[in-house]
């Protein structure tokens, strides 16, 4: 009996002097093992208290945590720079590390490791850091980082991460239970004051709560939060259909001219937009060989690449093939048509079937908050001002130009602009291309959000039609009202009709209008619009 | 003054052309000796119909080029039944009517022994007539609806219980999933399978406010409201997740877009049927880490015939950046049993070759074996994976063991009491087993 007492006793003393000075090796071991031993290693790795799980754990969270097989198995950190440290020691991997493979990982442990560095980092010297981990931590509500939590808060100097540790402290009374009703109903004061989606969810989910004040308090507070989110999110869908209306805009406005002002019925439109599209992927493929340190520029330095590949596509068709059918659309439609088939399996001949990737720049990625609960991608708000000074170029150049003027001249009466010396052949080939080359601009900003495929084009050739007849022809106002009106409408419909139906709900109701006004919005007066 | 040289020119052009012809003509009966006067009767001929031009060509010209692999290999090794393969190859240019009139040419013009191809549900629906009347044999190598059986088609992609079923269950169980969004392409494929997951997630007890369904158009690009909705539904204090239908190309703007508004796996995590290797090589995988994919065969999975099958494929192409995918191991599959059912009929005979068929079975390349069951449906392994950072999708999950394709769904009112066994005596793609009677009802 006293053995067995004994041994249980040395047992248990072994076990547990083993745990604490071993739980972050025990921890480290079960790294190597199925997901649920992982998921095990990271909750220890986490309560060990020493110093190297932080680094473990985030390379962990970011795959770059390798073990080579063994008994007990190694494990090692890849640096950004791809050399390997070794996880127990922190000190560079030598040869040990030959053959070692990622640990494998899954939802379940990026969301343990994301709740363990959470607690782990908050007491890090670096304010971002708190920040980032007390984010961690309220989406994880993890009852067991409260102590830390409290001990961080009582620390903490930075407003802006104290305000977040008490939304992260909030978050974990009302979803464990912990704390007294007083703190209850302040965590449910604070989470509300949050507004988003997460405290909605939270809110929520507070209605079975035991205590009456606390479920008025939440309801109360969940009907001013849904009141003010479909408040914004007629404000978001508005903004939303801003930013289609200028993806429309910048595919039509190159239209605008060759269809708009000159007349031609052209086809081939959408491939000079794919043109533009892979222009940015070839920039882009020279910037990262050529200039890897500039290559999250290659986008800007693409824009006048587009425009002369494009520009120059389009003078070519219209020296070949358009000019000599002016005043015979029907034909022109026809040959522009077989062109852009042609063009389109050129494109497919040299660079393949498969979709080329255009990388977006780290500046428009992410999103942007105008408002609380209010955001904007980055790539969108980029793409809206890009169309709005495309537009207003353009325009500009019309006006003022030389070229713009000789443009408007033979557009307005070709023999007396003849008469008056102005080479009517050349401003002819020359607005065609300026037309081809704003659709190459266009293919840039398409990059960023469609696919850059052969087919890109085929996408935005009837919108395009679409906008410019709307809008009024030969009017660049009548085509951003247009590009917009159908935008805005577009996305208003969307919530309530779903996008298929929307889509045919707008077209319908744009034939109705046409039928209705033939010339669209805008329509020229005058006798320019008769010759 | 210009016309006479031109209309010169294509004459002389013309008659290069015809004299090449004949000469081309010639070649092969001087090159086989003047004893064997039929050249087509040396070889067998394999017909191949995949869309190289258009909307499809982005997906089914892989295939094309592993089928023209394949039958190299199977040349290499001294072809079938003591003659070579010959591939003939066909370009449907992704028009749906185009694939049954290309499929007649295959089957009454060049008398094919077999033939692999389509991609889309609606495309194999065109050609379904043709290769029931003319008895044609084809191999369909891509994950469908289901809803289908038909003696001259032999379906090596998923049915929707190899695919979607399982992915569902993965996140029940696996990320306690409560609340789901069903959000598709419109057209056949998606329809019929969102039907169907409906049915069986209101049977594992989901009410109906805790489903969203979502349709988008073809090439959809602006998924800013969709994605805001998603985000919206997923705020209402249940787990949620995103069961994707929506159509190869539409993906990578709808990946963007997650990224963008800041949806991460670990939040709200996107299964999809349609995304596998290919689609992501257009795309800046590191915002997707954790999505998921649902397929039979993964590039990464760790396998001796996998990598052997990689190897080949990258030697063949030229290009060791090419990756591989769901549907090409699907065709791999297909043409191994075709290859063994002609060699344990010993003739190509299309109804010889359909009859040995059922209960064929050959290594898969994630090591196991396919069998082609009597619903002409196969067995198959179901995997989830995650996507990685370098575009690759790594297994967290597998069925313990195969799964056999269910042609009829369960879980669908209207076939969930047919089955298909097109073994003799019952010989039917629609047997009612309620009714007794085969023709649905």
């Amino acid at each position: 009996m006293l053995r067995i007492l004994l041994l249980a006793f040395l047992l248990c003393f072994g076990l547990s002097a083993e745990t604490r000075a071993d739980g972050f090796d025990d921890g480290l071991h079960l790294l190597g093992g199925k997901f649920d031993d992982v998921e095990r290693g990271v909750v220890i790795l986490a309560g060990s208290g020493d110093q190297r799980a932080g680094a473990v754990l985030a390379a962990l969270q970011d795959n770059r945590l390798m073990v080579v097989a063994g008994d007990p198995p190694s494990f090692f950190i890849r640096q950004a720079d791809d050399s390997l440290l070794d996880a127990a020691t922190l000190q560079p991997a030598g040869d040990a590390a030959a053959g070692a493979k990622a640990v494998r990982v899954n939802n379940r442990i990026r969301r343990a490791a994301e709740a363990a560095l959470g607690t782990l980092n908050l007491s890090s010297p670096n304010a971002a850091i708190r920040r980032q981990a007390a984010d961690a931590v309220f989406k994880a509500r993890d009852g067991e980082a409260l102590p830390a939590l409290e001990a961080a808060l009582a620390k903490e100097r930075d407003p802006d991460v104290k305000a977040v540790m008490e939304t992260a402290r909030a978050a974990i009374f009302l979803a464990n239970g912990q704390g007294d009703e007083a703190q209850r109903l302040q965590a449910v004061e604070t989470i509300g004051r949050r507004g988003d989606p997460d405290a909605l969810a939270m809110l929520r989910n507070l209605a079975n709560d035991t205590s009456a004040s606390i479920r008025e308090a939440a309801a109360a507070s969940v009907s001013s939060i849904e009141m003010r989110q479909s408040m914004l999110a007629r404000v978001q869908d508005a903004i939303y259909g801003i930013s289609l209306g200028s993806v429309l805009l910048l595919a039509a406005i190159g239209l605008a001219i060759t269809f708009g002002v000159m007349g031609v019925i052209n086809m081939a439109h959408g491939e000079m937009v794919m043109l533009g599209a892979y222009t940015t992927y070839v920039v882009q493929t020279l910037f990262v060989t050529y200039l890897p340190d500039a290559a999250n520029w290659s986008l800007i330095a693409a824009v006048p690449a587009a425009f002369v590949v494009g520009g120059l596509a389009g003078v070519i068709l219209e020296r070949t093939v358009i000019r000599f059918l002016y005043g015979r659309p029907l034909e022109t439609l026809l040959a522009t048509f077989g062109i852009s088939l042609i063009l389109q399996q050129a494109v497919r001949s040299i660079f393949g079937p498969t979709n080329r990737e255009v990388t977006s720049p780290s500046w428009m990625s992410g999103s942007f908050d105008i408002l609380d609960g209010l955001t904007l991608t980055s790539g969108r708000l980029v793409i809206i001002i890009f169309c709005l000074a495309v537009f207003l170029g353009l325009l500009a150049f019309i006006r003022y130009s030389r070229f713009g003027l000789e443009m408007r001249a033979v557009t307005q009466n070709r023999r007396m602009a003849a008469s008056m010396g102005i080479r009517t052949g050349l401003v002819d080939a020359l607005t065609f291309g300026l037309g081809s080359g704003i659709a190459g601009i266009a293919g840039v900003a398409l990059s960023q959000i469609d696919n850059v495929s052969p087919n890109l084009g085929q996408g935005y050739i009837i919108d395009s039609f679409l906008v410019v007849v709307f809008g009024g022809v030969g009017n660049l106002w009548g085509t951003l009202t247009g590009a917009m009106a159908i935008g805005i409408a577009n996305k208003l419909l969307e919530p309530f009709t779903g996008a298929v139906l929307g889509k045919i709900i707008l077209l319908v109701l744009v034939i109705l209008f046409i039928q209705k006004r033939p010339r669209g919005l805008f329509a020229l007066k005058g006798r320019a619009i008769e010759a | 003054m210009t016309s006479a040289p031109r209309t010169l020119s294509r004459r002389a052009f013309a008659g290069i052309a015809a004299k090449g012809a004949a000469a081309a003509a010639l070649l092969p009966t001087l090159s086989l000796g003047a004893g064997q006067a039929l050249a087509a009767d040396a070889t067998i001929k394999v017909g191949i119909l995949h869309s190289l031009s258009g909307t499809m060509a982005i997906s089914e010209t892989t295939l094309k080029d592993v089928m023209l692999m394949l039958i190299e290999q199977q040349n290499a090794k001294g072809g079938l039944l003591g003659k070579k393969l010959e591939a003939v190859v066909v370009d449907p240019a992704s028009n749906w009517p185009l694939f049954a009139e290309k499929a007649k040419d295959l089957l009454e013009a060049q008398k094919v022994a077999a033939v692999f191809g389509c991609w889309t549900s609606v495309s194999r629906k065109s050609v379904l007539p043709v290769f029931e009347q003319d008895d044609g044999i084809l191999f369909y190598p891509v994950q469908y609806e289901g809803e289908e059986s038909s003696r001259n088609v032999f379906y090596t992609g998923a049915a929707p219980n190899q695919q979607a079923v399982p992915a569902v269950d993965y996140l029940m169980n696996e990320e306690g999933v409560e609340r789901w969004v069903l959000a598709g392409t419109d057209y056949v494929y998606p329809r019929t399978t969102n039907k169907i997951l409906e049915a069986y997630l209101k049977l594992k007890g989901v009410g109906a406010d805790d489903i969203m369904i979502n349709y988008t158009p073809f090439g959809q690009s602006d998924w800013q409201t969709i994605v805001s909705e998603i985000k919206k539904f997923g705020s209402a204090g249940k787990k949620t997740a995103v069961v994707s239908t929506i159509n190869g190309d539409a993906n990578v703007p709808f990946y963007k877009e997650l990224a963008n508004q800041g949806v991460k796996a670990t939040d709200i995590p996107v299964v999809a049927f349609s995304v596998g290797e290919e689609e992501l090589a257009g795309l800046d995988t590191k915002p997707l880490v954790g999505h998921l994919a649902a397929w039979n065969y993964f590039m990464s999975v760790d396998t001796p015939e996998n990598a052997a099958f990689i190897k080949a494929w990258h030697k063949f192409i030229k290009n060791d950046k090419r990756v591989t995918n769901d549907p090409m191991e699907a065709h791999y599959i297909g043409f191994n049993m075709w290859v063994k059912a002609v060699e344990k009929a010993g003739t190509i005979d299309h109804d010889a070759v359909i009859d040995a068929m059922i209960g064929v079975s050959v290594p898969n390349l994630t090591g196991g074996y396919a069998t082609m069951m009597p619903n002409h449906h196969i067995t198959k392994p179901v995997l989830i994976g995650e996507i990685q950072g370098n575009g690759q999708i790594n297994t967290v999950w597998e069925t313990p063991g195969l799964v056999v394709g269910d042609e009829w769904s369960d879980y669908l009112e209207g076939s969930k009491d047919l089955i298909a066994d097109w073994r003799k005596p019952m010989n039917c793609g629609n047997f009612n087993v309620k009714s007794g009677k085969c023709g649905g009802v």
